[in-house]
């Protein structure tokens, strides 16, 4: 493998096993808030049972999320110099005020867990929604800089040099609305299914009718409130993503649908793999005229095919399937969580099917694999191109070698870390069951939260 | 005051808070690894109950840095990136380590030990490592070919300057987290803790002094330049001796303050706080106009002018509203007298 290949192998190594956390970083204190809000109003103390151990859960997951988005943000430096030193100077902006975020996230986080007893009720949900807020912005801020490298804005580049530096301009770049928004609406899907997933098994596993169901019942219910909310409007906000790829990138999109010539009335491809020898997208299931309607809400609207671009221009051809991947499962989420909220509360059914609960196991896993589609497709469908139309991935790359063996201690440490995270809530979450919570509710009034044994 | 200068002179004010901030964190991880089978004194749970609620703010701290570099001195992005390749990824590897093994035993407690034992032994190398920056920056490890700059591991890993450096600063670590332990033990009455704590500081206090000296000394013969531009303000490394030496009082006479107690941690913590800060200045000066000796100075590597105008202002801004935060978080993990006395006064 050459270095280039190396680094961009390590880094999207370390941006797939950072966003899994982060992702559940921002997801879940958006639960907790719920749940506390929810204990507000009923004053029914599961509620808060909920929040507490849905805290726990964060809060372990802090222990890898936090350091691997530090590795991934050293790493930006140390992989892609060339790449950074543009940043710098167009682009600090997203990076400085993110560190804010992360600073109130913190600050707010170890006082919502470590002085919990010590704070007033009101404070509690003003340090929670401190530690929701840090981490949404987080999010919106780092992929802020992701748009910029999609839609650069707020420089020009005159003999090589760049000038008429606008950091304003560079920070409000096109892209920034549309994807932000993307990101976040994802992260509070992923929160709302990872809840499901786990109340689902929960459920299977405990006495129909006993306390614990009805415990992990509400737990579900909750996350399918939420996961129908949010899956929804993430699928119109997708829509409007992929508009958006039809004017400020159309090759991306042209590769997603695997569409080689420049057409009105463009068919939709969904499934297959995109052939480059026959230009074809083989064993496709084809809608006519939809993917013009896709993208300009017209039959007429032409779409840009590959072919109007020099072949060595073309992202990678395998993005279809991460495309399809992503937008099948948000089809299939949007499906999942309003046909139980249907069953439940129009049909007034007393009991879920075994099978749905099933489909609720997958749920949480399916909504991570849609966000790990969803960026490979964002950061792959934009090769060759680091910075869309300014800088080459390869130009942007370090020249210092040792990448491989660095490559491999990382990957040792992502894998150790995992397993090491797994263990630990497996552990924890057995030996503190929700009925020691309960006790600990009833017995101390709710003091709950610095119980560790 | 040039922008550049401004520029540097806030990235310097981060670099020593973070390594005062650091110095704290990773020591208490140490102590709390060492005195983790000594149940009578208390001494492991007064660190953990430092460490708990702040790693995480001094985390962000380090992203702060590298975020500042890169945004303040572009230009150096690149050479920086390069040479620090290696280093730079050991130290993450070892904070990775360092930060979930920490977490995970505060969570997990029957594995406690050998939890704490990684988490304790990552985060005492990471200060070695993270100190070893400022050697690479004076230039001597660095072979440039085809215009491409490269650390030379083996002439790094040679060099008696650069193990002097290393020593320093896992001496200092310890010595500053200690002191600082013996105050926080102090304030919360947890008297045996305090003991163990100021009799670790007096070991150290003497051996950092050492340490310091001898950088100075392989300095002399590994970077002239650098060691007789500090000795130009011969005056201010005087004073910052002065200020070690009171630090050291505070560590063994009597309190004046308290009747029957030896020794005034908190003065110390001062005093030795103010001498890092003088002698990190004579540093910082000397080491001036360069980033990487000889090649990159601040007024190369500088940012656009208005991308320097708009950091600015975030830090202004961001400064202006975090500041109430760290105020209220001060007041709830570090100046509450109840809640840093919860273990002397019987079991939570
Ligand atoms: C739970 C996760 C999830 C779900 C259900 C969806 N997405 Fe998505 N999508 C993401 C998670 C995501 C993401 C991981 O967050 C991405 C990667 C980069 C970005 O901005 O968001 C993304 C990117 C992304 C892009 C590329 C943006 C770019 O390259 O700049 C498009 C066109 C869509 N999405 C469209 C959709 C559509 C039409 C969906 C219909 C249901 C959809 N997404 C569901
Ligand atoms: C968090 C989820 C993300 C994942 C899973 C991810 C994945 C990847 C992958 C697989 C690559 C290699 C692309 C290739 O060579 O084919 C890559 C490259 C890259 N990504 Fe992302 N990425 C993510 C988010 C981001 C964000 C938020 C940024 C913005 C700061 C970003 C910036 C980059 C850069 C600079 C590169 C290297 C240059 C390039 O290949 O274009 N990534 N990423
Ligand atoms: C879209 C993808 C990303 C999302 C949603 C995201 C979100 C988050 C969140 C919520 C945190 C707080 C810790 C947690 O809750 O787990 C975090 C930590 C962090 N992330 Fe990411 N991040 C993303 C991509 C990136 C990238 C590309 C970088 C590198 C430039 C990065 C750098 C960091 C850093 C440095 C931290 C640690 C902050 C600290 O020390 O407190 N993240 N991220």
């Amino acid at each position: 493998m050459d270095d280039v290949l190396i680094a961009r192998s390590l880094f999207g190594t370390t941006m797939a096993f950072h966003i899994i956390f982060a992702t559940i970083g921002v997801g879940l204190p958006l639960m907790i808030l719920t749940a506390e809000l929810l204990y507000q109003k009923t004053k029914n103390y599961e509620y808060v049972v909920m929040a507490k151990r849905w805290t726990k859960a964060f809060a372990v997951l802090l222990g890898v999320g936090i350091p691997t988005g530090t590795i991934a943000g050293v790493q930006l430096s140390l992989l892609w110099p060339g790449f950074m030193e543009v940043i710098g100077r167009v682009m600090p902006l997203p990076f400085q005020i993110e560190i804010y975020a992360f600073f109130v996230e913190a600050l707010f986080m170890s006082i919502y867990v470590y002085a919990a007893e010590r704070i007033k009720p009101w404070m509690r949900i003003v340090s929670l929604t401190l530690v929701a807020l840090g981490a949404l912005a987080s999010a919106v801020l780092i992929t802020n800089v992701h748009s910029f490298q999609g839609t650069p804005a707020g420089f020009r580049i005159e003999n090589g040099e760049i000038v008429d530096v606008d950091p304003w301009a560079a920070f409000f770049n096109p892209g920034f609305g549309v994807t932000a928004l993307h990101v976040a609406l994802s992260a509070y899907v992923v929160g709302a299914f990872i809840v499901a997933s786990v109340s689902a098994y929960k459920m299977l596993k405990n006495k129909y009718g006993s306390r614990l169901y009805k415990f992990h019942q509400r737990a579900l219910m909750v996350s399918l409130v939420m996961g129908a909310i949010f899956s929804f409007l993430t699928a119109i906000n997708g829509h409007e993503s992929a508009q958006f790829l039809h004017e400020y990138q159309p090759e991306k999109l042209a590769a997603a649908e695997g569409l080689f010539e420049t057409q009105s009335h463009a068919p939709l491809a969904i499934g297959g793999f995109t052939d480059k020898e026959t230009q074809e997208v083989k064993g496709a299931i084809e809608i006519p005229w939809a993917l013009s309607f896709l993208a300009g809400n017209s039959f007429e609207t032409e779409v840009v095919g590959l072919n109007d671009f020099p072949e060595e221009l073309w992202p990678p051809l395998y993005i279809h399937t991460l495309f399809n991947l992503m937008v099948g499962i948000g089809s299939l989420l949007i499906f999942i969580s309003f046909s139980g909220l249907i069953w439940k509360k129009l049909l007034k059914k007393e009991r879920f099917p075994k099978f749905y609960f099933l489909i609720l196991i997958l749920s949480g896993p399916l909504s991570l694999i849609a966000i790990e589609a969803g960026w490979i497709f964002a950061c792959t469908g934009r090769q060759p191109w680091v910075i869309y139309r300014v800088l080459k991935t390869a130009e942007a790359a370090t020249e210092a070698n040792n990448l491989g063996v660095l490559s491999i201690l990382f990957i040792i440490i992502y894998f150790i870390l995992a397993v090491a995270v797994v263990s630990v809530l497996l552990y924890y979450f057995r030996k503190n069951t929700v009925m020691d919570d309960f006790k600990r509710a009833e017995e101390k009034g709710l003091l709950l939260y610095r119980t560790n044994d | 005051m040039t922008d550049a200068l401004l520029a540097i002179t806030v990235l310097w004010g981060f670099v020593f808070i973070y390594a005062v901030m650091a110095t704290m964190d990773f020591g208490a991880g140490f102590w709390s690894m060492i005195y983790l089978n000594r149940d009578r004194t208390q001494a492991t749970n007064i660190a953990n109950r430092y460490l708990s609620p702040t790693w995480e703010v001094t985390n962000t701290f380090i992203v702060a840095l590298v975020v500042a570099i890169y945004s303040l001195f572009p230009k150096a992005t690149y050479t920086l990136g390069t040479i620090l390749l290696v280093p730079g990824s050991m130290i993450l590897l070892l904070l990775a380590l360092r930060s979930a093994f920490l977490v995970f035993s505060n969570i997990a407690t029957e594995y406690r030990k050998p939890l704490t034992y990684i988490s304790g032994i990552s985060g005492i190398i990471i200060p070695g490592i993270l100190i070893s920056v400022l050697p690479i920056t004076h230039g001597h490890y660095i072979d440039v070919v085809d215009g491409v700059a490269n650390l030379n591991l083996q002439r790094l890993f040679t060099s008696p300057n650069e193990y002097a450096f290393i020593g320093f600063a896992i001496c200092s670590t310890l010595f500053l987290s200690s002191l600082l332990l013996a105050d926080y033990s102090k304030v919360s009455r947890e008297m045996d803790a305090y003991k163990v704590y100021l009799r670790d500081a007096r070991i150290l206090g003497p051996i950092t002094l050492a340490m310091a000296f001898l950088v100075m000394y392989t300095l002399k013969h590994e970077a002239a330049w650098l060691y007789s531009r500090m000795l130009q303000d011969l005056p201010l490394l005087l004073v910052s001796v002065t200020f070690f030496i009171m630090g050291g009082l505070g560590v063994f006479l009597p309190s004046f303050f308290e009747k029957g107690v030896r020794g005034m941690p908190r003065l110390s913590v001062i005093t030795i706080t103010i001498q890092y800060l003088i002698a990190s200045y004579v540093y910082g000066k000397a080491h001036l106009p360069y980033i990487i000796y000889p090649d990159i100075t601040i007024h190369a590597a500088f940012t656009d002018p208005n991308s320097f105008r708009a950091v600015f202002t975030t830090y202004i801004v961001g400064f202006a509203i975090l500041f109430p935060g760290f105020i209220y978080f001060w007041s709830l993990f570090m100046k509450d007298k109840k809640y840093l006395r919860q273990a002397a006064e019987g079991k939570e």
